[in-house]
């Protein structure tokens, strides 16, 4: 906390992405740089392959205009199989935020994880951001999501996303609570339940929309100065429903927590994220 | 505690007029209940058990508010074919277990379970049921009884039937068959006809006192036989004693059968439908407009169903057109049922012997009737206006229940239905990628304005298949709210979605919040994308080139009298639905508008309906509208007849002036303040009404409604009527301006 307070807070300083020689390598190489520009932090390309001359030149060759604004890079060539490659190198050279970009369905605006994508985030100790539509020129980031679930995990994620809405200047940020249906413990079957049900939903609401704002408190005013800070409760199912929000929102990033094990509807969890790594509505940021 | 006062208090207030619509639904009852028990081979007064012990039962335990429970029409079908299979005391057995399954069904919480079914299938079933009962009894209605093994046979051979008519040569006959047709013209002219004294009264009423008053005019006054062959006249309605003695004992031995337990599910499945379907269109009619609990109400039917079995009735089903009745008549809680249940006791006690006196083929014509109206061609046309595939999927549903059964067919139309949506989106994927994704997202926006609408977005796709987890977010939503249902992410909305949402939309509409859908434009010009969508909510705008006559003579008048004439349907009616007199009615659209901007007047021709799905009568009628700058008290101004006289004693109290005694005599004035009603009413009001011809007048405060009948107005009445009203609203301005 008290680090985190901290006006020198710096959670990514090693970024890491992985690079194969794909389309969309210029593209994802320059989101990773840019990046790690905005927040200070040094670029690690993994390549799973052979080290070759030619490979690092063209690696060079796209990198060239970030080095110029001060952009400290290191490419990695390791040989064998992908995923236990990815996750290796982010272990053994300490990478905190993993970029993976997601690839497009055809004709449908519909992206989705490949399989490598999807089984190194499944498994990767470090934080991921999913990028949907990588772009070699900047795409400015105005509305940031963040999920206010009651989860340990919470305050952190709110704090790096107020970091993160700070470094790439973002002019709007929303905390999404789920208000989750079995917590209402009313049955709408006629008028006297429906009211009741509607009281017991506004009461969770406040009681949500609290804890919240007693996270917001908490966070250095430096850090969320120029952005609008706003809670916003959903009725739909966790996890998944936050997505959809994100979508309907036209949010440009959504940062989620990663799901630990420690409480019982915790293991529900990585369900849901399951849902949201199918169906990627904007870039997503989960932390761990 | 004081509140468990208040409620006794009202219900003892409210009694006198449930009491009085029980007793109208009970005239039906009689009737219905001995047709639609012969209709499904079953002795007559099994019908009379089972709206008895339903009509005590659910109104003792069940959950919703105005419904009207009995023998329902759907069943015909199924319980002839389990009566046939599993002789009359195995059919028991059957209803017994269906009842028990219904109830296990309402404790499974499975209320939703009519959702799971597509519109157009459940319309095509229904339809089927109708060609059934209808098909069946025609022959008897016309005097020629006939066994088939088939109900298609039955139907094919209505046209041998009609043309045998002509070549009749007994003479009891031709008076059976000639009792079947008068009947049937009843029937059919009896909605056409809107006189409140003949309406007093229903239809099928009116037929078994006409059958009963004929046979006593042979009997006693030309002192001969009844001229209608003996066959034909209802046999076996017991005494209330031997009802008793004779109390029939359910034979479980087919129970390890297929056959057996495929007649119980499919009681179950059509009892639990027609039973769902119903109360949902009686909540949308009640004038209250309460929510039902379904559940309780599944679990009090499947009581009521079981109690039936065990004392030789049949399923008991909740029914629209008895309790579409029971609203019209202003019922207000459940002692209707019960009091309908008890004036069909009282009946059978007190008029058994006479019941016999009625013909066969009149109950039937009853019978053709409610078929007829089940399978209607508008029904068909409708679809057509839909969507061609709407009509397809109906058709495959129809044919297969007619040619194999029941529960086949609505499997049938549930498959074809899902066909259907996969070739239209040219896509499985879709449906099968994401059925089990919890696709529907709502929460509340915070404006600043601290105005709390629910959003409502739906994603992938919405049709019958996930339509119930829409409508669990749906119903968590008060109905005074504002809703915004967006559809925009949602690739594919099918007709019985369309169609719930409709529903939704009126529902919140008449309890004072706004349903709006959204993000459906799209979906016009995206040719992937299906059907109904923008059907289903028209505003149709057919207008033939050429003018009928009456809108050539309204063009004129609106010139004549320098009014704005509109001749285009349009949906505007949310101000006009709070008038008290739309409580229990649903507005279609609005047409032919004057408008009148000098003294803010509206004239206009409408369209509403009462009643609910079959059950529904379409008026056409000319009203106009007033805005008044001020609000004055709401009241009701009706003439005053033996009707309201008898109002009166049912607790609506009309307002009297003791200086006015023709009035107080003439007119019939409600209003909830009456010290305020009283204030307004001056002397030069009284006597402006005392001297014009009665229009019905309501207030609801700054809006006034006037017409003159509940049918469209020539041009001359539609002068007058624009006359007074004019006239009207001069006398009142001036009575505003003198309190003021």
């Amino acid at each position: 906390m008290n680090v985190a307070n901290s006006p020198h807070f710096r959670p990514f300083k090693v970024i890491g992405i992985g690079a194969t020689f794909s389309p969309n390598l210029t593209a994802n190489l320059s989101e990773a740089a840019r990046l790690s520009l905005f927040f200070d932090a040094k670029l690690v390309v993994i390549h799973v392959g052979e080290a070759s001359p030619d490979k690092r030149q063209q690696f060079e060759a796209i990198l060239s205009p970030f080095v110029a604004q001060g952009l400290c890079f290191e490419c990695i060539f390791m040989p064998g199989k992908p995923v236990a490659v990815i996750l290796h190198t982010t272990e053994a050279l300490k990478i905190d935020l993993l970029i993976i970009g997601a690839l497009q369905r055809e004709n449908v605006l519909n992206y989705y994880l490949g399989s490598i994508a999807r089984k190194v985030s499944r498994s990767v100790k470090c934080h991921i951001l999913l990028l949907i539509k990588p772009s070699i020129k900047r795409v400015a980031c105005n509305h940031i999501v963040v999920n206010g679930l009651e989860n340990p995990k919470t305050e952190q994620s709110i704090h790096i996303a107020c970091y993160v809405g700070a470094q790439l200047g973002a002019s709007k940020m929303t905390i999404v609570e789920e208000i989750r249906h079995q917590e209402i413990h009313v049955n709408v079957k006629d008028d006297t339940s429906l009211r009741r049900a509607t009281i017991v939903r506004e009461k969770l609401r406040r009681r949500e929309d609290s804890r919240v704002q007693n996270i917001v408190n908490a966070i250095p005013k430096t850090m969320k100065s120029q952005m609008s800070i706003n809670t916003q409760s959903i009725f739909g199912k966790r996890g998944y429903s936050i997505g959809h929000y994100a979508e309907m929102a036209r949010a440009d990033l959504l940062v989620m927590n990663a799901h630990s094990k420690t409480r019982f509807w915790d293991r529900l969890f990585p369900h849901d994220i399951e849902h949201i790594l199918t169906e990627l509505p904007t870039d997503v940021l989960i932390l761990q | 505690m004081s509140t468990k006062k208040n409620h006794t208090k009202a219900f003892f207030k409210e009694l006198p007029r449930n009491v009085f619509s029980g007793f109208v639904v009970s005239l039906i009852a009689l009737p219905l209940g001995l047709g639609l028990a012969m209709a499904s081979e079953a002795p007559p007064i099994a019908g009379i058990i089972t709206a008895v012990v339903g009509g005590i039962l659910v109104s003792i335990f069940g959950g919703s508010h105005v419904t009207i429970t009995g023998p329902g029409n759907g069943l015909v079908g199924v319980l002839l074919v389990a009566i046939a299979a599993l002789g009359l005391q195995g059919a028991y057995a059957a209803v017994i277990c269906s009842g028990i399954l219904l109830l296990l069904l309402g404790f499974l919480r499975m209320g939703k379970l009519a959702d799971f079914f597509p519109s157009s299938a459940i319309q095509g079933m229904l339809a089927a049921i109708g060609l059934i009962i209808l098909g069946k009894q025609f022959h008897i209605m016309l005097g020629n009884k006939i066994v088939r093994d088939s109900s298609v046979a039955y139907l094919l051979e209505i046209p041998e039937s009609i043309i045998g008519v002509f070549a009749y040569r007994d003479k009891g006959l031709i008076y059976a068959a000639l009792f079947g047709v008068v009947s049937l013209a009843i029937m059919i002219f009896y909605s056409k006809i809107r006189n409140k004294y003949l309406q007093l009264i229903p239809a099928p009423m009116w037929i078994v006192l006409l059958a009963i008053g004929f046979s006593y005019y042979y009997e006693l006054i030309l002192q001969q036989p009844n001229p209608i062959a003996s066959g034909y006249m209802i046999t076996g309605i017991p005494a209330i004693g031997t009802i008793i003695d004779e109390i029939p004992i359910p034979q479980f031995t087919a129970i390890d059968s297929w056959g057996f337990w495929s007649s119980v599910i499919a009681l179950t499945l059509i009892a639990s439908i027609e039973s769902l379907l119903s109360i949902k269109a009686v909540d949308m009619l009640d004038p209250q407009k309460r929510r039902s609990n379904i559940n309780k109400d599944l679990k009090a039917l499947g009581v009521a169903t079981i109690g039936s079995g065990l004392l030789g009735g049949l399923n008991v089903v909740t029914v629209i057109a008895r309790s579409s009745v029971n609203v019209n008549n202003g019922a207000t809680n459940r002692s209707s049922n019960f009091i309908h249940a008890t004036f069909l006791i009282i009946f059978i006690a007190l008029f058994s012997t006479q019941l016999t006196r009625i013909p066969l083929p009149a109950l039937m014509a009853i019978l053709v009737y409610t078929g007829y109206r089940l399978a209607s061609p508008t029904v068909v046309r409708k679809m057509f206006v839909i969507g061609k595939e709407q009509v397809f999927i109906f058709m495959a549903t129809l044919l297969s229940t007619l040619f194999i059964d029941l529960i086949s067919g609505i499997l049938i139309g549930v498959l074809t239905t899902f066909v259907i949506h996969m070739l239209l989106n040219r896509s499985a994927g879709l449906f099968f990628r994401n059925i089990f994704k919890p696709n529907v997202l709502m929460y509340m926006e915070n404006n600043e304005s601290g105005l709390d609408n629910y959003y409502v977005s739906v994603k992938h796709f919405c049709s019958f298949l996930n339509f119930f987890k829409l409508k669990k977010q749906l119903d968590q939503i008060p109905e005074d709210k504002d809703v915004v249902v967006d559809f925009s992410k949602c690739g594919f909305v099918d007709h019985t979605v369309m169609g719930n949402l409709n529903d939704y939309q009126e529902l919140f509409m008449k309890k004072g919040g706004h349903f709006e859908v959204v993000g459906l434009d799209m979906h016009g010009t995206d040719s992937k994308h299906p059907f109904a969508l923008r059907r289903i909510l028209p505003i149709p705008t057919v207008i033939s080139k050429s003018l009928t006559r009456r809108q050539m003579a309204l063009e004129e008048l609106a010139k004549e009298y320098q009014l704005q004439y509109h001749r285009e349907k349009h949906k505007q009616f949310q101000a006009i639905a709070q008038f008290h007199y739309f409580e229990t009615k649903h507005i279609d659209y609005i047409y032919h508008e004057f408008y009148d901007p000098i003294n803010d007047l509206k004239l206009f021709d409408i369209v509403y309906s009462e009643g609910a799905l079959m059950a529904k009568e379409n008026v056409r009628s000319t009203m106009v509208t007033i805005d008044l700058a001020r609000e004055i008290p709401s009241f009701t101004i009706d003439k005053e007849g033996f009707l309201e006289k008898f109002y009166a004693i049912a607790g609506l109290e009309d307002i009297n002036f003791e200086n006015h005694n023709d009035f107080s005599n003439r007119f019939y004035l409600i209003g909830e303040d009456e010290q305020a009603i009283r204030a307004f009413f001056t002397d030069e009001l009284i006597h402006f009404l005392e001297s014009n011809s009665y229009y019905h007048i309501e207030s609801k405060g700054d809006q006034l409604l006037i017409f003159y009948k509940e049918r469209l107005a020539s041009i001359k009445e539609l002068k007058a009527l624009l006359d007074y009203a004019k006239r009207l609203q001069h006398i009142i301005l001036r009575t505003i301006i003198r309190q003021h």
